[in-house]
């Protein structure tokens, strides 16, 4: 976002449809607001919106939607708190309030001139982030013509996107890659392990690939190690970071991580610039 | 202010503006409709509030500031002016410490701004120092420069008027001249004023800074300036720079700051500091805030608020499972190294203007300009014989 844009304001946004994803996360689809500086609402992947339920509060959300169907707004959320579960609880025919796009989303202009290879690494609640970029990978194929997805949660009933996940593997050009910390007792017969043991397994030429990483802080740390381990360049590594953040728009002061703000030169990093910062505690 | 260019002449423009005509200037400020804050004394502090008579100003008072301490004192005149900066400074008024940005009159309705930009109100401000313009032109950057605009601080900002001060004495908390703030105000301002106590009349000298301040002078009895007078004024900023003996090095700052974030010697800041926040709530730059919502008892009305918060407290940083910071040895880091080092990287320039507030209002006398003498002579000591040392600061 370059122009300068007066705004404080959200706009409301009617919930169309929920769907519960795991247990504790649901996608939500509202239809689509106009964006923040008065047009029609678009978005880069990557990008979030502060998502607000009235009297309570707004929290930073990714939009996981398709970037090419800006009409529908989609978002990810995991119940953590007190407003994650307000977002979530929100019945479909009401409104939450909507801020954004914010923020500087994945590399989706860069790579075009760039690697021929993605590889997508994501934990958790780390993919809805990412769909938005891997939607756009698999509808440019003569851009990105070998794409990999890593994906990881903590057990098979935390994975969320399942039937998206499905298709993807039978359907799509892309390679999928799922893995649980732990299987339990629900009967999965797929990997089972951390997702950055993955990097390790999976194909790729670690000169041409671009990675795209979202997770957990602890997930990302390991990620990083991994992909350096395998000779991935750290200009060729995007990642999205997280903090504490309450306005969007880099006044309230505490998503500053280092010189930056993560609202605004994030969430999305490219890693040799961040390197330096990433090494340090309690910044 | 008003932004129009100013011609040589205008800016050349020097006056002398009779202390028994002082109130005019108050008075045709209040009839261009401005509310017109200024200092005062409440709560044995001199602190910016409504003024509509010169009287409410704290004259012949003066403060005396350590580290940790403040206390007001008579002086031997009956200078407006004779003191230094108290705990407020002008933010409150342009970055309101509490303020409704947007309210919702039934979950149904669209939110709509709290306040609109024309109903902000006009404020004028008397007596800004040196220091504080520069602490106003660090908050212009913060909330006008992009990519997102604040409408409440930009409404305030763009309809206030303001008459400086030169400052005549340097408090012992005060290192504007080594940061480059002051104490002389060079730009900024619509009207700037030096008091002249000594001469056998006391006087003010009156420079012109904007159309408006030249519009406004029209209206209030004047007369030019003698040479005499204008270099009387001219030795009065002087002495304050000379009384100043507090300094910080800024020149290699970011770069000391950047290469010190596992300085041993933030332990030991953090041992004496409580943690209180009172340093970011006193700095005229700080701007970190939280929100607020709320709504009515049936929980139809709902507004969201923001107030001004600090990087001190645990919540600040708070993510799902924890704070990011949760030592107080992380926060005090946080709090200097924006202030003094990420601070440029973000803005251009350090975002401390040498105003002392910090110093003289920390309960436990914590004083920045020694916490980086010290946190240099650490590094110094770690260092010696390895490396270069750092440049040791001056004094
Ligand atoms: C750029 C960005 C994108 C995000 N995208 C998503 C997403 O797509 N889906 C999703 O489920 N979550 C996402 N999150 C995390 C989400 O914002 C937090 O889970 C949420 O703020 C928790 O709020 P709460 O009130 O429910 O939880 P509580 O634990 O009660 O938190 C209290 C307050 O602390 C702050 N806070 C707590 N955790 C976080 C956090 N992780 N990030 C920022 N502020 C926090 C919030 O202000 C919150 O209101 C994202 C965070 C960021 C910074
Ligand atoms: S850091 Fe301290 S001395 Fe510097 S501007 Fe803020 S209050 Fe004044
Ligand atoms: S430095 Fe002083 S004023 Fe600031 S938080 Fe610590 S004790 Fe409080």
């Amino acid at each position: 976002m370059s122009a300068e844009v007066v705004v404080n304001v959200p706009v409301q946004a009617r919930l169309l449809e929920k769907r519960r994803e795991s247990p504790d996360t649901f996608t939500l689809t509202l239809e689509s607001p106009p964006s923040i500086s008065g047009g029609k609402f678009f978005f880069a992947p990557g990008q979030f919106n502060m998502l607000g339920v009235p009297g309570l509060g707004e929290v930073p959300i990714s939009i996981s939607g398709d970037p090419a169907n800006p009409k529908k707004l989609v978002h990810t959320v995991r119940a953590v708190g007190n407003i994650t579960e307000a977002i979530t609880a929100t019945h479909p025919g009401a409104c939450l309030t909507v801020r954004g796009p914010f923020g500087a989303g994945w590399p989706v202009d860069q790579t075009r001139t760039g690697s021929k290879e993605i590889i997508v690494v994501a934990g958790g609640v780390g993919l809805p982030p990412l769909r938005p970029a891997i939607y756009h990978f698999l509808a440019n194929p003569a851009l990105y013509p070998v794409v990999t997805l890593l994906y990881g949660a903590r057990n098979p009933l935390d994975l969320v996107f399942k039937r998206e996940l499905e298709q993807w593997t039978k359907r799509s050009r892309m390679r999928v890659e799922i893995t649980v910390d732990r299987a339990g007792s629900s009967g999965w017969l797929g990997r089972v392990g951390v997702v950055t043991n993955l990097i390790g397994q999976v194909k790729f030429n670690p000169d041409r690939v671009t990675a795209l990483v979202c997770g957990p802080e602890i997930m990302l740390r390991y990620t990083l190690m991994e992909l350096e381990k395998r000779g991935v360049g750290p200009a060729n590594i995007y990642v999205s970071m997280e903090r504490n953040m309450q306005c969007g728009t880099r006044f309230c002061g505490h998503c500053q991580w280092g010189p930056y703000f993560i609202c605004k030169d994030g969430p999305v990093f490219r890693y040799d610039h961040i390197k330096d910062w990433f090494s340090l505690q309690e910044i | 202010m008003e932004a129009l260019p100013l011609d040589e002449k205008i800016n050349d423009l020097k006056v002398v503006l009779k202390v028994e005509d002082f109130q005019q200037l108050l008075d045709a400020l209040i009839r261009r409709d401005y509310q017109v804050v200024g200092p005062t004394l409440k709560e044995g502090a001199v602190v910016y509030d409504s003024l509509t008579r010169v009287s409410q100003l704290p004259a012949g008072w003066t403060d005396e500031q350590q580290a940790g301490h403040y206390s007001l004192k008579k002086r031997s005149d009956q200078a407006y002016f004779g003191y230094g900066v108290g705990p407020q400074s002008w933010k409150k008024f342009l970055f309101p410490p509490r303020i409704t940005l947007w309210k919702q009159k039934s979950p149904g309705e669209a939110p709509e701004p709290a306040e609109l930009p024309q109903d902000a109100p006009r404020y004028a401000f008397l007596g800004v120092r040196a220091c504080e313009l520069k602490a106003i032109t660090l908050q212009d950057q913060v909330f006008l420069t992009g990519p997102f605009i604040d409408p409440i601080y930009q409404a305030r900002r763009e309809k206030v008027f303001i008459v400086a001060v030169n400052c005549g004495q340097a408090g012992a908390n005060c290192f504007c001249a080594s940061v480059g703030s002051g104490p002389q105000v060079t730009q900024g301002y619509d009207l700037a004023l030096t008091e002249v106590t000594a001469a056998p009349e006391a006087y003010f000298l009156v420079e012109v800074g904007s159309q408006a301040g030249q519009t406004l002078l029209n209206e209030v009895t004047h007369r030019p300036a003698t040479g005499k007078e204008v270099a009387e004024a001219r030795q009065v900023v002087e002495r304050a720079a000379s009384e100043m003996s507090k300094s910080l090095a800024t020149a290699d700052l970011k770069d000391f700051l950047y290469t010190n974030y596992e300085n041993p010697y933030w332990a030991e800041v953090a041992g004496r500091c409580l943690a209180c926040a009172n340093c970011t709530l006193v700095c005229p730059t700080c701007f970190c805030t939280s929100p607020e919502d709320v709504s009515d008892l049936t929980g139809q009305v709902t507004e969201h608020r923001r107030r001004w918060d600090s990087c001190f407290s645990l919540d600040f940083s708070y993510l799902h499972g924890g704070s990011v910071r949760p030592s107080r040895q992380s926060r005090y880091r946080q709090w200097l190294t924006h202030k003094l080092g990420t601070w440029q990287d973000q803005f251009g320039e350090i975002g401390c203007v040498g105003c002392g507030r910090c110093i003289t209002w920390c309960p436990v006398g914590i004083d920045l300009t020694t916490e980086i003498r010290a946190l240099r002579q650490a590094a110094a000591t770690l260092t010696a014989g390895t490396e270069t040392n750092p440049k040791s600061d001056e004094r």
